[in-house]
C-alpha cells in the first residue's frame, strides 16, 4: 500500500468550513426576509379572517352559471384573446425592425474583423432599448397608458406591445446569430442591402424556430392580458376583478374555470402549430 | 442508350399551395388578427391625435426630474427590500413545495398512473396556471393587505411551474443509484436524499435562479392590488399624479429587476461548474 | 445467509413473453459463508441471476429460499428488512455523479441508519475513519473527498466496491466487478473483497467474465449458459472442457485461455485433465 498517504484517522470533512458557514449566512438572512415579509402564516386561521375566508369559499360553490353572465364573460374571453392577439401584433411589428437592426449576423461592417464604431454603439442602443422594454412589467406600462388614453383595452394592447416587442426582439436575434449566418453573410459581401440578406439568406432556415417561439409568447400574451384587466385593460381580469371586490364567490369561480380553460386550449393550440411547423 | 444521365428536374410545388394547410394557418392567423383590432374599440385617435401627444408629451415632462429627497428615497429604499424579500421568500418556498410536489407528479417509465400521480398533474397545472396577480387578488381575502399575501401568491404560482420542471427532472435522473439503494431495502426518503435529490439538484437550483428572475418582476407588481412593495407604492403615487415619485419608483423597480438578473447569472453560473 | 435456489426461471421485466426467459429453471445451493463466482458468455443470465438473488426480480417459476424463508410470501415489511440484510453491486457504479466519494461510500451504510443519522451524515459524514479504512483496501486512499464525477472509470468501480465492504449485509452480490480495472488492480480488488466477506462471515456471489481471476480467487465456480446452469463445481474441479462446453461458439475463445507453450510451463495435453491456469507469477 502507498507509504505516502497514511490516512490520519481523525480526518476532517473539508467541505465542512464552507458549508457551515453557507448554512448560518442562510439562515442570517432568512430572518429578516420573514421579517419583513410580514410573513404569519398563522393568520390564515385567526378566528375573524377565517370567517371571512370561510363565507368567500362557502360563496365560490355553484359557479355563477346564469345565462347573461356566461354571454358576458363569453364576450369578456373573446375580448382577452383579441387584446392578446392585437398586442403582440403590434409587438410582432415592431420586434422586426429593432430585430434587424440589432442582429450582429446582419452587420456589414462585422464582414471583414471587428465591427465598426458606429454601427456597433447603434446596436448596443438598441439592445438596451429592448432591454428597458422589457425590465419594465407590463403592468406598469398599463398603468401609464391608462392616465393617458383612459381606461379600455388600448392601454392594454399598447402595454402588451411595447414588452413583447423587447422580448421577441431579443430572442429573435438570439435566433438569428445562432443559426447559420454564412449564407447571410455571402449576400451582404456581394452587396445586397440587410433585408435581402434577411429574407433570403436567414429567414428561410430559422423560420420554424422563430414562428415556434411567436406563437408561444401568444400563449403567454394571452396570459398577460388577464392580468392587465386588473388595472382597467379590460377582458376577463377586469371582470374578475369587479367579482372579487363584490365578495361574489360565484361568479370567481366560473371567470377562474374559464381562465384556465382558455389557457389549456391556446396551450395545446400552440404546441399543435409548433409541433406541424417543425 | 440513355439520352440523359441526368434525373428530371423537379420543381417545387409553389409555396401556398403545398399541402392546403400551410395556407389554411396563414389565413387563420390573418384572419384572428384582423378579427382582433376590429372587435376592440382602440381609441387611437385618443392616441395620434395632436391635442393627444401634446397631453403626453406634458405628462412625460412631468416625470423628470424625479424626486430625490433623502426621507422619499429611504421609503422607496424600504419598498425595494420588501420586494425583493416577497420574491427571494416566494421562490425559496417555491422550491421547497415544488420539489415536494414534484414527487408523486413524476413516475417511473413502466409505473401505470396512478390516482395520485394524476391529481398531483392537475394541482401543479392549476397553480401554474393562474397568473400570480390572481392569487394575490384572491389570497388578499384570507392574509389580509401586505406583503404576506403577495409572498404566498408567488410562492404558490411558482410552485405549479417548477413543480412541473422538477417532476420532468426527476423522471429523467439515470435510475441506477437510486436502484441500487432500494435493493437494500433503504427506505425511500432516504433513497431520495442520497441518489435523486444529488442528481437533480444542479438543474433545480437553475430553474430556480431562473424563476427568480420573473419573480421579481411580479413582485415588483404585485403591489397594484395591495400586495406591498414597490408596486404599492406606484400605484398609490400614480394615483395622486405624483409622477416625479412615480419616477423614482420606476427607477428603483428597473434597478432591482437588473441586480436580480445579474445575481441569477452569476449564481447559476458557479453553481453549475 | 443460506441460498436456496429450486427451479426458478426469470425474465426481466422489460422482455417479451416470446423470448425464452433469462433464467430457466436453476437449482442452486448455496451455504452460510461461501464464496462462489458466477461465469458465462455474455448474455446468459448472470446479472438476472444475481437480481432474483438481491429480491429484486421475482421469479416466474419456482422458489427462492433465503435462510429459509421465501422472500416474496413475506409481508412488506419483512420483505424491507430482509433487503437490509443483502447489499446487490451492478456492474455500472451506482454513483450520484456529483456526489462525494466519502458520502457514496457511507450510503452503503444506510440500511442501519435511521433517516434523522442519514440527514445529518449528508451535512457532516458521519464516520469518516471507516470509509477511510474501506477505500484504503481498494487502493484509494486519497480519494476519500473527491467528487465521483472527477473520477476515473476504475477508480468508480472500486469505490463501488468500497461500498459494500462498509454495508450491514450477510449476502453480498457483486455484479462484474472488475469491467473497469486492470490486471493489477483487479487481482487487489478481488483480494480485498473476498478476504472482507471471509472476515465478516458473509455470504459471496460474484458473476465475472475473467475466468482466471474466478479460478484464482474463488473456491467454487458456477457456469451459466442461456440462462441455464452448465456447471457447478469446485475450482479444482474445472476443466477445459467445461470451459469449451460453456464458451462454445461464442466470442470467447476458451483455447485462448489454456496458456500456450511458453518457456517452461508444461502444457497439459489430455483434454479432461484439470486445466493449469494459473502462470507462475
Amino acid at each position: 500500500m502507498a507509504a505516502a498517504t497514511v490516512a490520519d484517522p481523525r480526518q476532517r470533512d473539508p467541505a465542512w468550513l464552507g458549508r457551515a458557514f453557507w448554512i448560518g449566512a442562510g439562515v442570517a438572512l432568512l430572518v429578516p426576509l420573514l421579517g419583513v415579509t410580514e410573513f404569519r402564516p398563522w393568520i390564515l386561521f385567526e378566528a375573524r379572517g377565517l370567517q371571512v375566508t370561510g363565507r368567500f369559499l362557502a360563496s365560490m360553490l355553484p359557479p355563477a352559471m346564469s345565462a347573461e353572465f356566461l354571454a358576458l364573460v363569453a364576450r369578456e374571453a373573446w375580448r382577452t384573446i383579441a387584446i392578446a392577439t392585437a398586442g403582440l401584433s403590434l409587438g410582432l411589428a415592431l420586434a422586426v425592425p429593432l430585430t434587424l437592426v440589432s442582429t450582429r449576423a446582419l452587420s456589414i461592417s462585422a464582414l471583414s474583423g471587428d465591427m465598426a464604431r458606429g454601427p456597433f454603439v447603434l446596436r448596443l442602443a438598441v439592445r438596451g432599448t429592448m432591454i428597458l422594454l422589457r425590465s419594465v412589467p407590463e403592468l406598469v406600462w398599463a398603468l401609464l397608458f391608462v392616465r393617458v388614453v383612459g381606461l379600455g383595452p388600448t392601454a392594454g394592447v399598447l402595454a402588451i406591445a411595447l414588452t413583447y416587442a423587447g422580448m421577441l426582439g431579443k430572442v429573435y436575434g438570439e435566433i438569428l446569430e445562432s443559426g447559420d449566418a454564412h449564407a447571410a453573410r455571402t449576400l451582404l459581401g456581394n452587396g445586397s442591402t440587410r433585408l435581402q440578406a434577411f429574407c433570403y439568406g436567414l429567414l428561410p432556415q430559422n423560420a420554424a424556430e422563430l414562428t415556434s417561439y411567436t406563437v408561444f409568447r401568444w400563449e403567454c400574451a394571452i396570459r398577460s392580458s388577464v392580468v392587465l384587466g386588473f388595472v382597467g385593460a379590460g377582458g376577463l381580469g377586469q371582470q374578475l376583478d369587479n367579482s372579487m371586490k363584490m365578495f361574489n364567490g360565484g361568479e370567481v369561480t366560473t371567470i377562474l374555470l374559464v381562465f384556465v380553460a382558455l389557457v389549456a386550449i391556446a396551450d395545446r393550440a400552440s404546441a399543435w402549430l409548433r409541433r406541424i411547423i417543425d | 442508350m440513355p439520352t440523359s444521365f441526368e434525373p428530371a428536374i423537379q420543381r417545387p410545388r409553389p409555396l401556398l399551395e403545398r399541402g392546403g394547410r400551410a395556407f389554411g394557418l396563414l389565413l387563420g392567423v390573418a384572419v384572428l388578427v384582423v378579427a382582433s383590432f376590429g372587435s376592440l374599440d382602440l381609441q387611437w385617435g385618443q392616441f395620434f391625435s395632436l391635442p393627444a401627444v401634446r397631453a403626453m408629451a406634458r405628462f412625460l415632462a412631468e416625470f423628470i426630474p424625479p424626486d430625490t429627497r433623502p426621507e422619499f428615497l429611504l421609503a422607496v429604499l424600504r419598498a425595494s427590500w420588501e420586494t425583493l424579500a416577497m420574491s427571494a421568500l416566494g421562490t425559496i418556498l417555491a422550491i421547497l413545495g415544488g420539489a415536494a410536489l414534484a414527487l408523486p407528479a413524476s413516475r417511473s417509465a413502466d409505473a401505470a398512473a396512478a390516482p395520485s400521480y394524476v391529481l398531483a398533474r392537475l394541482m401543479l397545472n392549476v397553480l401554474r396556471a393562474v397568473p400570480e396577480l390572481v392569487w394575490a387578488a384572491l389570497l388578499l381575502i384570507a392574509a389580509g393587505l401586505g406583503p404576506f399575501a403577495g409572498t404566498l401568491a408567488l410562492a404558490v404560482h411558482t410552485t405549479g411551474v417548477l413543480g412541473r420542471l422538477i417532476a420532468e427532472a426527476y423522471e429523467n435522473v439515470p435510475a441506477g443509484p437510486a436502484a441500487a439503494l432500494r435493493a437494500q431495502g433503504i427506505g425511500r426518503a432516504a433513497v431520495y436524499l442520497y441518489a435523486t435529490l444529488p442528481q437533480v439538484l444542479p438543474q433545480l437550483l437553475s430553474y430556480s435562479l431562473y424563476r427568480w428572475e420573473n419573480n421579481i418582476r411580479a413582485a415588483a407588481v404585485l403591489g397594484v392590488v395591495g400586495a406591498g412593495g414597490l408596486g404599492q407604492m406606484l400605484a398609490f403615487h400614480l394615483g395622486l399624479f405624483q409622477l416625479d415619485k412615480a419616477a423614482t419608483v420606476l427607477c428603483a423597480m428597473l434597478a432591482l429587476v437588473a441586480l436580480v438578473d445579474t445575481l441569477s447569472h452569476a449564481l447559476r453560473h458557479r453553481l453549475t461548474r | 445467509m443460506r441460498i436456496e435456489l429450486r427451479g426458478a426461471s426469470a425474465r426481466q421485466s422489460a422482455a417479451a413473453r416470446s423470448t425464452p426467459a433469462a433464467l430457466q429453471s436453476i437449482d442452486l445451493e448455496i451455504a452460510s459463508g461461501e464464496r462462489l463466482a458466477v461465469i458465462g458468455p455474455s448474455g446468459a443470465g448472470k446479472t438476472t441471476l444475481l437480481q432474483v438473488l438481491a429480491c429484486a426480480l421475482a421469479p416466474e417459476a419456482g422458489t427462492l429460499r433465503l435462510d429459509g424463508q421465501d422472500p416474496w410470501r413475506l409481508p412488506r415489511p419483512a420483505l424491507q428488512r430482509l433487503r437490509r440484510q443483502l447489499v446487490l453491486a451492478p456492474q455500472v457504479p451506482p454513483l450520484p455523479p456529483r456526489q462525494r466519494v466519502v458520502t457514496s461510500v457511507l450510503a452503503g451504510r444506510l440500511p442501519a441508519m435511521s433517516l434523522a443519522a442519514s440527514l445529518r451524515s449528508l451535512i457532516y459524514p458521519s464516520d469518516i475513519p471507516a470509509a477511510q479504512t474501506a477505500l484504503e483496501r481498494f487502493d484509494l486512499a486519497g480519494k476519500l473527498f473527491e467528487r465521483v464525477d472527477r473520477l476515473s472509470g476504475g477508480e468508480r468501480q472500486r469505490v463501488g466496491l468500497a461500498r459494500v465492504l462498509l454495508a450491514p449485509a450477510r449476502l453480498w452480490l457483486v455484479d462484474e466487478p472488475l469491467a473497469a480495472l486492470d490486471p493489477a488492480q483487479a487481482g487487489q480488488a478481488l483480494g480485498a473483497l473476498t478476504a472482507g466477506a471471509a472476515d465478516r462471515g458473509a455470504t459471496l456471489v460474484t458473476t465475472l467474465h475473467d475466468v482466471e481471476a474466478a479460478l484464482a480467487h474463488f473456491p467454487r465456480i458456477v457456469g451459466l449458459r442461456a440462462g441455464q446452469l452448465s456447471f457447478d463445481l469446485p475450482a479444482r474441479q474445472v476443466t477445459a472442457q467445461h470451459l469449451d462446453r460453456l464458451y462454445a461458439r461464442t466470442q470467447v475463445d476458451a483455447a485462448r485461455i489454456r496458456p500456450a507453450e511458453t518457456a517452461g510451463a508444461p502444457v497439459e495435453a489430455a483434454a479432461d485433465a484439470p486445466a493449469q491456469f494459473l502462470r507462475s507469477r
